[in-house]
């Protein structure tokens, strides 16, 4: 590797490093959360910080997610930047009170006096059995409240850029994790590396549909549009990054160009984030489209436990491209990307569990 | 017991008690004018435990509170106008008339805010804690709760993180008996000491007579100088007792789910009474300055209330103004 190189990381690395530089940076910023300095530190996020940086700035928790969220506002009122983590978004629900009518409506409710500086990493499991309560993307919940901001990056750059903007950011922020992209690996620079909030990343250009996609779902997609990009389908990519507050104009300026538009949700259909991006574009971009505007998200069930009944459950790659032939109406090959050296509950074949 | 209290703290005390209902009964006078149209909770009866915190806490310290919170702000030294300028909604108001009246706030005195959800300023007292901790800087928070907050999870929750850390924390519960029209009967088991609950939490607790100011400060001296001496966080329970309706500028004795007789033995402890006579018998009270008192709070709450009436409305091009930094182009 040369000196001006950029690093290779995992996700999980990026997220380490992004809370590093953001500790190193300023003393104000705490981590914590439960299981945060044991010995696995959150699937390797939080590894050494605790040695690093103190037991003051990073510390474990009681089991009291709700509790413990209102204590990250009261730290953040009192001056400090605190990093809560939730092994599982679902662990999180228990502190909705505290999230939704403290952290999202302290600037409002006190006339914008103070804003709370709250950032709470949530990580969404998926396969191994996860099941019903492991396993929820619930990114349409925190997105329908004013006050929140929600962040769901891709890469692992992002996930340090998006990280570090949301620490020292005014507001809270819900950082959604994917636990199958802790393990993926991706060019991630070096120091203060900042990617905007609210901004979405092209990944792939094409004039004949727009695919927008977030978290996973982006690489899933990616795969996708390079499979049909060699048959002659043309797709703009766009990663979200963030779900609130969504990049409109990425999303308009795409559909105006490309007049049919494909939106992959990794939450449940039913009040999900694509219908609302589909309820935005039909209203504004109508005489555009060519047709109806498309989308793939997550049954409205939860997910089993059993992987004899996840085999269809999620989004993948193929069902990704037989949608763009759908849209294009022609088909398009597919089936070849559903063949994988690994069982379809699992990442890759180096993660075996258990969670 | 009469606590062996400086008289400057004791005027100070009662003052403030003065203070404290002679702005929630002008809050009640004035409420059927329809200008101050939000939910109201006033702390008539129970001035108390609001008075000789107020004379505990320093300027360093912080407060929050819970929706009965104007005895609270006030005791803290938050501003009046503003107050009731948030009552009226107004631009003037402490919270910009986003609040209103449970929503007060004056961070310059250490009134770090009060909110609308029983229990949900306790883990923000606490993290404000946490953040005087992590810093190194001086004083405590204190976090006023009522008898309804024991009832929920996050206090459970909060008090054991603040036990966990030592975090200077004092806990003021205001004990009236009452969450809305449910006595403590349907909400605790018979005989359930709140301070019991709260000592086997790993919060150093006493109780006492809210209504008697003097004991009330004494306790609550104590337990603000063992926090102060990093003995981790205390609670302190106080009796006491609201007089008129729950929200509102009403009496309701009338509803019947609490009796005359029960309210008039309440009356009979009136805390107001109770310490100027004390003071008056110990020869530190000046006729003089119980009349130049009251006059001076009269003329203040005149003026707070002609400043919330003039007060311009906020901006309706402001309304969505103070909703997240975050949003660059709000959803439509």
């Amino acid at each position: 590797m040369g000196d001006h190189a950029i690093p290779l990381m995992t996700f999980a690395q990026a997220v380490r490093d992004a809370l590093e530089v953001a500790l190193e940076q300023d003393p104000a910023v705490i981590v914590y959360g439960l299981g945060t300095p044991d010995p696995k530190g959150v699937f390797g996020t939080t590894l050494g910080l605790q040695e690093q940086f103190g037991a003051d700035r990073v510390f474990d928790m009681p089991t009291a997610e709700n509790a413990m969220t209102g204590v990250g506002i009261g730290a953040a009122l009192g001056g400090l930047r605190p990093v809560l983590t939730h092994q599982r978004l679902d662990f999180a629900l228990l502190s909705l009170d505290q999230i939704i009518n403290n952290a999202a409506k302290w600037r409002f409710m006190f006339g914008g006096r103070r804003a709370v500086p709250l950032t709470i990493r949530m990580i969404l499991g998926r396969g191994w059995g996860q099941g019903p309560t492991h396993s929820q993307n619930l990114q349409a919940l925190f997105a329908h409240i004013p006050g929140l901001c929600v962040v769901s990056p891709a890469t692992p750059a992002d996930a340090k850029g998006l990280l570090l903007t949301a620490i020292f950011g005014e507001d809270p922020v819900i950082f959604l994790e994917h636990r199958w992209l802790h393990g993926a690996k991706g060019e991630t620079p070096a120091g203060d590396h900042r990617i905007p909030i609210g901004k979405a990343h092209l990944l792939r250009q094409g004039g004949d549909v727009t695919v927008v996609a977030s978290s996973i779902l982006s690489l899933e997609a990616l795969q996708a549009v390079d499979h049909v990009a060699a048959q002659g389908a043309a797709c703009d990519l766009i990663d979200l990054r963030t779900i609130r507050p969504l990049d409109w104009d990425a999303i308009e300026t795409s559909v105006r160009k490309t007049g049919r538009l494909l939106v992959l949700d990794p939450g449940h259909e039913t009040g999900g984030v694509a219908g609302e991006i589909i309820a935005r574009v039909t209203s504004r971009c109508w005489e555009s489209l060519r047709g109806p505007p498309r989308r793939l998200a997550m049954p409205d069930a939860p997910e089993s436990t059993s992987p004899a009944l996840t085999q269809g459950y999620h989004v993948r790659a193929e069902h990704i491209a037989a949608a763009i032939g759908d849209l294009l109406g022609r088909p398009l090959e597919s089936a070849s990307l559903s063949r994988r050296d690994h069982p379809h509950d699992v990442p890759g074949n180096d993660f075996q569990g258990p969670f | 017991m009469v606590h062996p209290l400086d008289p400057g703290v004791a005027l100070r005390i009662l003052r403030d008690m003065i203070r404290i209902r002679a702005v929630e009964e002008a809050i009640a006078d004035r409420y059927a004018e329809q200008k101050m149209r939000c939910p109201t909770h006033l702390s008539i009866g129970q001035e108390g435990p609001a008075a000789a915190v107020g004379a505990v806490l320093g300027r360093q310290d912080l407060a929050v509170s819970g929706h009965r919170a104007h005895a609270h702000y006030l005791a803290k030294g938050g501003d009046l106008p503003a107050m009731i300028a948030e009552i009226y909604g107004k631009a003037t108001g402490c919270s910009r008339g986003n609040g209103g009246s449970m929503h007060l706030v004056d961070e310059a005195v250490g009134f770090m805010g009060s909110t609308a959800i029983v229990g949900g300023t306790v883990p923000v007292g606490v993290g404000l804690a946490l953040s005087l901790s992590v810093a190194r800087r001086p004083g405590l928070v204190c976090i006023f709760i009522g008898d309804a907050v024991l009832e929920t999870g996050v206090f459970y929750e909060a008090a054991g993180f603040a036990a966990v850390r030592k975090l200077p924390v004092l806990f003021v519960c205001e004990n009236n008996l009452y969450s809305v029209y449910s006595s403590l009967e349907v909400r605790q088991p018979a005989g359930r000491a709140l301070a019991e609950v709260a000592g086997a939490l790993g919060l150093q607790a006493s109780s006492g007579d809210g209504n008697d100011p003097r004991a009330a400060y004494g306790l609550l001296k104590s337990a603000a100088d063992r926090v102060r001496n990093g003995a981790g966080p205390q609670f302190v329970e106080l009796a006491t007792y609201r007089w008129r309706e729950h929200c509102g500028p009403l009496f309701d004795n009338d509803l019947g789910y609490r009796t005359e007789a029960e309210y008039l033995a309440w009356k009979a402890r009136d805390p107001i009474p109770r310490l100027t006579e004390e003071l008056r018998s110990e020869g530190t009270l000046d006729p003089a300055w119980l009349a130049t008192t009251q006059a001076e709070i009269q003329a203040e709450i005149e003026s707070a209330f002609a400043f919330a009436d003039v007060s311009p409305f906020p901006d309706q091009a402001l309304a969505y103004a103070d909703v997240s930094s975050w949003e660059i182009t709000p959803f439509p």
